[in-house]
């Protein structure tokens, strides 16, 4: 006699504040978790990037070598390296355990917006203000970059890096994913500045957000939308835009201090929650469980399920 | 003293060692290594031990390498496998080597076989030397007996002695027989003859008439059928004469010396090695009978001869010539003249002795000459001819376009076919092309079709003008009377400053002089303008090309020039080279697109595929096959077009039109700063701002267009509902109709203040933030006098800042957590980043010598009310330097991208600089952006350079 398959337990959304973290580095402008969720990265208007654990809200090391603010980082799959760039116009591969710099990439010629490495952190990918992506060898010591993808017409704002594809939102209202399996280049047009993009966990969907405060869910084969999600406001900045843990809901920052979250499939707005008065620049949803970072101006905040216990340590 | 004279008792031997003069320093003794000798060719000899015999090694005494007899390399790996290399003493010989050793030049050479035997006639002689020379004379003679006997040979090395030459070898196949000649056999009597041609004779011979009866005799029993092989030949012998002897002397033959006299001495045309020694041993019938045995005059007669004549028989004395004088005439033979008669009995001969020595066999001459060709002269030309064709005379002088000058043609044919109906050579390209049917080439034929048709009008209007002069031959004055008239219609109404605007000659400036006078001349409605402004120092006939260039020049860019002056300005630059790489732009139908995006019909409509090259180390980066494994192209595939093809910027005009709203605005603000009371919302908004009016997609190029003809528009016509652009109307006071635009200018004001020198708007704008600065200090100032007064603006009262910067922009959320130095200084792009509330911490970061408060105060208020100008005022300035880099580096790529990404840079530069700049970054865009025009002399379209980033700047 065969068991009914247990019912899928219904996903519960972060609520729940666990802890607050005073990052001390002036503006968080991202705040990152890394692979396995256990850590996170912070990335400081002061041009220094932090590396905390912030169930415990322990500063693990702080990377300073940018010449200015530092907008955007990221973690290896191996936890032993992580990159950033900022508004120096550079992007930097660190060592986590020596806190060194171990190669500075420069060549784009503004500011550099997003940053991600690939699957094997062995290219870093750059999304930079001057319209263009960069790929940058970490394995060699060239310093010119793999690749530069200049498609873009405006400014990259955001951009994401799957097993063989590079998801690039931009400015230019377009989302571009370039598939190198397929070698192709496929231009979604949004109309409004795209400020995030996002894959979801199955890599069938992208999450676009942008500045007619509207996210939309859009198939990565057909470039059809399946979903648009409205409520929130996002109007001037850049702000992330994530998938849950379990693709059931995706989520926003906002400009009104507040996080949304709505059901992926319904489309119905889930969860809204408010963080704080200013505008919650980033946000980072932990890649296995049911937690959720955020970033408003200098604090970052780490938030459960309402059944998490509020972890304490002074 | 006793020293010279003890020196005079020496013997010296040798020569001296130098003195040493102690001033000098020591010479150095030359090293050993540098002690060298050289060759007689100037290369250092190296000397090689005990023999010399081996090869020399090393440069110029090497192998080729300069360490001479190198180890060589082995080297052999798994994708290289080494070869085995057999080396041959030739390898490691250079061409002296070679020649030293003899070891002869590799080259293409007949074999032996083949060869001539002319080669080896003086080894053959050597040989024959030798032979006579040995211990025993004629001791080879075994040899070659044995040899002959087996002449294909074992002997191998004797084998080129014996061998037969192929000719030879050839002619035995075919019956030749040695001693016989070559050639058809011939019956008696001809071989007689020839035998008497052919016959030596010295001394005394037989009375012909003799010889003749004998061979009649002869002829008696010969049965007729039997033919002889014609007798051999003797060649001509051309060596050359180098000795003293007499001439045809040659010295006793030791052969034939030897042997004893050899009466009747052949030569054979192919004479063989063998044959020689055939005649050595007397074996061949034709010769006397000889035998083998030792003869000459040291051995006296020996037992097996027969006769003693020639004992001491040296070639018989009896053979030489020893008379001097004519020889008998009837002896009819050689003697040292040309023979003159060679027999009476054949008249015909005597004629024919004149050619005796140029008839060949078989030819006799002929009996009557050939009749002697007639050349007739070619046919006195006319005088009026000329060898030049002209094709049509309406085509010479008008200037029609290809289509036309093509109808015409068609229609001269019909009258020209009656006249000259097969003649192919009055045909030209045209005809020959309609005649075979060939489609004409695609695309505008001529930079005519890209004229409006009223300037194609015009253009007709100067074509009947200058056909009216061809038609009427009258003088040319009278002619010109007519265009020019037509010109000065033209040009009198025309109280226009835009002289200069196209120079049709641009090239020659003298000639650009002239004709600027002329229009000015025209213009003032003068009626002798174009005789005023010629050069009186110029030939007539260049006067008269002048004349019409002027006139036609006149008439054509008069009317051209307020529709296109507008929009086309001189090319700065020569353009190096044809050709631009474009990506193929298929995200230029935004409209489209928009439309689906506002419909939500997402996917097909909003999506873009293109193919994509990755670099393959970024395939190899990802683990991934590379999808071109064959392309070498990274990124995008490109096409290569046109550069000046208006094509290219097509894509560009088409969604420009409805924007212009933002540059009015700032353009407004700019023209009236102090009226505050104008809706300035957009002022500081760039793309990342207004998400509500982002499908203003706006073009930097139309944008200045349309924003100069509203411009004139307003200024020359005052307020009109404009019912073409209906985008641009809510803020607009004036909107023109695009006819009127064409036709209107707009005024010399406006573009001096765009293109002329930008320093009074400069120093105005810096005067301006001089006393922002001021106001800022003075801020500052009271900031830190009052720190009390800090509260206030410490709370939110955006409101009140609203007020008073109303005109500059929207008060932005302020941002504490920077130092004010790095804001002010900062360049902002892209998505503003969210502000931080100011939070106490951020002091403590900053060392400064302030107290908190104050600092953390101050940092509040600069954020509210100074930055904003300072902001502008530096980073108009940053942007300035920035640009100029641009300018240089970037100028010449993606112009397309240029384009459309200027618009947005427009757009934010624009309203990021704020109304006291927003003029000078019109100019810069203006500046930005050439045009040059190219039709028939007018520089054509090149949009050289624009604003490749992003919008500059949105956050403060």
């Amino acid at each position: 006699m065969a068991f009914p398959q247990p019912k899928p337990e219904k996903a519960e959304m972060p609520s729940k504040l666990l802890r607050t973290v005073d990052c001390k580095q002036g503006a968080v402008r991202a705040v990152r978790f890394n692979v396995d969720g256990n850590y996170c990265l912070t990335c400081g208007s002061d041009k220094s990037l932090k590396l905390w654990n912030p169930y415990r809200g322990i500063l693990l090391k702080s990377y300073t070598g940018h010449g200015y603010e530092v907008l955007d980082a990221d973690g290896s799959f191996d936890n032993s390296q992580l990159c950033s760039c900022g508004s120096d116009k550079t992007v930097i591969l660190w060592d986590v355990a020596s806190g060194q710099v171990i190669r500075k990439f420069r060549g784009h010629a503004g500011k550099v917006n997003c940053v991600r490495f690939n699957e094997e952190a062995s290219v870093i990918i750059s999304g930079s203000i001057d319209s263009s992506v960069r790929c940058w060898d970490t394995r060699s010591r060239r310093p010119e970059p793999i690749q530069i993808m200049d498609e873009a017409k405006d400014g990259v704002s955001s951009l994401q890096v799957s097993e063989q594809e590079i998801l690039t939102g931009s400015v230019d209202g377009r989302v571009r994913r370039y598939d190198l399996r397929v070698g192709q280049l496929f231009s979604d047009f949004i109309d409004s500045p795209v400020t995030s993009v996002s894959f979801s966990k199955d890599g069938q969907c992208m999450l676009s957000s942008s500045l007619d405060s509207t996210l939309r869910l859009i198939d990565k084969d057909t470039g059809e939308l399946l979903g648009e999600y409205t409520g929130h406001k996002n109007s001037k900045y850049k702000l992330d835009c994530c998938f849950s843990d379990k693709d059931t809901h995706v989520g926003s920052c906002s400009e009104d201090g507040k996080v949304y979250f709505w059901d992926l499939v319904e489309g119905s707005l889930a969860l809204a929650f408010s963080i704080g008065s200013g505008v919650v620049q980033s946000l980072s949803f932990h890649p296995r469980e049911s937690k959720l970072l955020t970033a408003m101006e200098g604090n970052v905040q780490l938030w459960g399920k309402q059944s998490d216990e509020e972890e304490t340590v002074d | 003293m006793a020293a010279p004279t003890e020196q005079l008792d020496y013997v010296s031997f040798g020569t001296p060692l130098e003195l040493l003069s102690e001033d000098e320093p020591l010479k150095r003794p030359v090293p050993l290594q540098e002690q060298t000798v050289k060759d007689d060719r100037g290369r250092i000899k190296r000397f090689h031990g005990a023999f010399t015999g081996g090869f020399s090694a090393g440069y110029f005494n090497t192998v080729g390498s300069k360490e001479g007899w190198a180890p060589s390399q082995f080297i052999s790996s798994r994708q290289q496998k080494a070869e085995k290399q057999v080396f041959q003493p030739e390898d490691f010989m250079d061409e002296e080597d070679l020649a030293e050793h003899g070891i002869a030049p590799r080259e293409i050479m007949t074999t032996d076989d083949f060869a001539s035997l002319t080669k080896n006639q003086i080894r053959s002689k050597a040989q024959a030397l030798s032979v006579l020379a040995a211990p025993i004379p004629g001791a080879t003679v075994l040899e070659d007996l044995i040899a002959a006997s087996s002449y294909c040979g074992k002997w191998d090395g004797k084998k080129d002695k014996f061998r037969i030459s192929i000719g030879v070898k050839l002619l035995r196949k075919m019956g030749w027989k040695e001693g016989q000649g070559i050639g058809p056999r011939v019956k008696r009597k001809l071989q007689r003859q020839r035998n008497g041609a052919g016959l030596r004779l010295y001394g005394c011979s037989l009375p012909p008439e003799e010889s003749d009866k004998s061979e009649e005799e002869d002829d008696a029993y010969i049965p007729e059928n039997v033919t002889f092989a014609p007798k051999d030949v003797t060649p001509i012998d051309f060596t050359p004469k180098d000795n003293l002897h007499g001439l045809g002397y040659s010295g006793i033959d030791p052969g034939k010396a030897l042997i004893g006299g050899v009466l009747e001495e052949h030569i054979h045309l192919f004479s063989v090695e063998s044959e020689r020694t055939s005649n050595l041993l007397g074996s061949e019938g034709y010769s006397t009978t000889r035998k083998i045995g030792v003869s000459g005059q040291a051995f006296g007669v020996g037992v097996l001869e027969e006769e003693d004549d020639d004992i001491y028989g040296t070639e018989s004395l009896s053979r030489y010539d020893t008379v001097i004088g004519e020889e008998e005439p009837g002896d009819c033979m050689y003697g040292w003249s040309a023979p003159y008669e060679y027999s009476k009995k054949n008249a015909e001969f005597i004629k024919d002795i004149a050619y005796a020595g140029k008839i060949l066999e078989g030819f006799t001459k002929p009996s009557k000459s050939l009749s002697i060709k007639k050349i007739y002269l070619p046919p006195e030309l006319p005088r009026d001819y000329k060898p030049v064709h002209y094709c049509h005379p309406v085509m010479s002088t008008s200037n029609t376009s290809y289509q036309k000058s093509s109808d015409l043609m068609t229609s001269c044919r019909q009258m020209e076919r009656a006249a000259l109906q097969n003649s192919r050579h009055q045909m030209n390209a045209v005809l020959r092309r309609n005649l075979i049917e060939e489609p004409t080439l695609p695309g505008p034929s001529s930079v005519f079709d890209l004229l409006s048709n009223e300037a194609k009008k015009r253009i007709k209007e100067v074509k009947q003008a200058v056909e009216q002069k061809q038609l009427s031959q009258s003088l040319p004055s009278c002619i010109q009377t007519v265009s020019t008239d037509e010109a000065l219609r033209a040009w009198q109404n025309i109280c226009g400053n835009e002289i200069g605007t196209f120079k049709p000659f641009e090239k020659i400036p003298e000639k650009q002089a002239r004709y600027e006078k002329y229009i000015s001349k025209l213009k003032q409605g003068r009626s002798d303008a174009l005789e005023a402004s010629l050069d009186s120092q110029m030939t007539e006939w260049e006067r008269g090309r002048e004349r019409e260039e002027f006139v036609r020049a006149a008439m054509l860019y008069k009317p051209s020039n307020s529709t296109l002056a507008s929009r086309f300005t001189q090319g700065k630059h020569e353009d190096d080279s044809e050709n631009v790489y474009v990506v193929p732009d298929h995200e230029d139908d935004l409209n489209d697109k928009e439309a689906a995006v506002k419909m939500k019909m997402f996917g097909q409509l909003t999506r873009d595929a293109f193919e994509w090259h990755p670099d393959k180390l970024l395939c190899k980066r990802f683990n991934i096959p590379d999808p071109y494994p064959s392309s070498s192209i990274v990124g995008l595939t490109k096409v290569k077009k046109d550069k000046y093809s208006v094509f290219n910027f097509l894509n560009v005009m088409e969604n420009t039109k409805p924007h212009l709203k933002q540059s009015q605005s700032d353009l407004s603000t700019n023209q009236k700063p102090d009226k505050a009371s104008i809706p300035l919302k957009s002022n500081r908004q760039s793309r990342w701002d207004v998400p509500g009016k982002e499908n203003d997609k706006k073009d930097s190029l139309s944008e200045f267009i349309t924003f100069a003809r509203s411009q004139s528009l307003s200024e020359r016509q005052g307020s009109q509902p404009d019912s073409s652009e209906p985008a641009i109307i809510p803020k607009e006071q004036t909107a023109p109709t695009l006819d009127d635009l064409e036709e209107k200018r707009p005024s010399m004001d406006l573009f001096k203040a765009i293109f002329a020198n930008s320093s009074d708007d400069e120093s105005s704008s810096e005067g301006d933030g001089d006393d922002e600065d001021n106001q800022q200090g003075q801020n500052k100032s009271s900031l830190i006098k009052d720190p009390t007064s800090l509260i206030e603006c410490q709370e939110p009262s955006k409101n009140k800042t609203k007020e008073t910067f109303s005109n500059q922009e929207e008060c932005q959320p302020t941002k504490s957590s920077d130092t004010s130095e790095n804001l002010a200084t900062q360049e902002e792009f892209g998505p503003r980043l969210p502000p931080v509330v100011p939070y106490g911490t951020v002091s403590l970061s900053s060392g400064s010598v302030f107290p908190e408060t104050i600092k953390r105060k101050y940092k509040e208020k600069q954020n509210k009310h100074k930055p904003k100008m300072d902001h502008k005022q530096k980073r108009y300035k940053k942007k300035k330097k920035h640009r100029k880099h641009k300018h240089k580096s970037k100028s010449k790529k993606k112009i397309i991208e240029g384009c459309t990404s200027s618009s947005d840079s427009t757009e934010s530069s624009g309203s990021d600089t704020g109304a006291s700049s927003s003029v000078l970054s019109t100019e810069e865009l203006l500046k930005s952006i050439h045009f040059t025009i190219f039709t028939y002399g007018i520089r054509f379209i090149k949009i050289a350079c624009a604003e490749l980033w992003p919008p500059a700047g949105s956050i403060t």
